[in-house]
């Protein structure tokens, strides 16, 4: 179990390994997709490819000569841990601004 | 209960809706004046924003600092392209981390709602490359939220 969670968080470590799983949330992609947009070799995203397979983050399907990859299980979880994260900070900021808000209405009911 | 939503459109799009018990001109101008915007736009628990310097009009400036009074901080460098009193904002801003991140276009909406406003924001990043590092950034920061929650439970 600590060797699967320490080859999430090294999986995770790099910011193209990052993107790629972005990149994934939206659909399964083969490698030569995903080499276009990221401007790298084709083998060089394999290598980052095989890290995040070896943390079980994405998984490949075989379709006649493809082998199109999607996340896997852990990977959709670490995709929906940022999105939360995300909503979580703008979540906390309107909080705030509500209570600014209040205020603004209170002193237009009582003016000055 | 939330009441924000959040969701990616198209290949480089992200929108963002949340509704306020304000008027529209109450919830635009904490978005455009400065000793409101300190109050609100702060993001995490402890963090502070000393510098909040913008020139809300079409072709003016802005320079919003955060700081965590821990050594750590960032900002944000921006332009206001349009401006429509109580309606709507138009502006790019980008990151300074030290490096600045590509420009992110955003088209701010305050539409009256009853008596409140519904406000949608479209973000629109150059390329679907920049809007997927954008969002990879929030794995990041929700790794390192997991490392904390981890170091708490041992």
């Amino acid at each position: 179990m600590k060797a699967t969670l320490d080859a999430t968080f090294s999986a995770l470590a790099d910011p193209t390994r990052r993107a790629i799983l972005a990149r994934l949330a939206k659909g399964e992609a083969t490698v030569m997709e995903l080499a276009g947009p990221f401007e790298m070799t084709q083998s060089a995203i394999s290598q980052h490819l095989k890290v995040l397979e070896d943390a079980a983050l994405i998984s490949q399907r075989i379709d006649g000569a493809k082998r199109p990859r999607r996340l896997a299980k852990a990977g959709i979880e670490a995709m929906d841990q940022w999105l939360a994260m995300l909503r979580k900070g703008l979540e906390k900021n309107y909080e705030r601004l509500d209570r600014v808000l209040a205020t603004l209405n209170q002193q237009k009911e009582e003016p000055q | 209960m939330s009441k924000l939503t959040l969701e990616t459109v198209g290949d480089s799009n992200i929108v963002v809706k949340r509704r306020f018990d304000a008027t529209p001109e109450f919830v635009y101008r904490a978005h455009t004046e400065p000793k409101l915007i300190q109050q609100w736009m702060l993001g995490p628990e402890g963090w502070k924003m000393p510098v909040c310097i913008n020139d809300a009009r079409p072709g003016g400036k802005f320079r919003y600092e955060w700081t965590n009074g821990k050594g750590g901080g960032f900002h944000i460098t921006g332009e206001f392209l349009k401006l429509e009193p109580f309606a709507r904002i138009v502006h790019v801003e980008r990151m300074h981390l030290p490096d600045a991140t590509p420009d992110n276009h955003i088209e701010t909406r305050f539409d009256q709602d009853g008596t409140g406003t519904l406000m949608t924001m479209l973000m629109t990043l150059p390329d679907p490359k920049t809007r997927a590092a954008m969002l990879a950034t929030g794995i990041e920061k929700g790794m390192e939220a997991s490392y904390v929650r981890l170091e708490g439970m041992f």
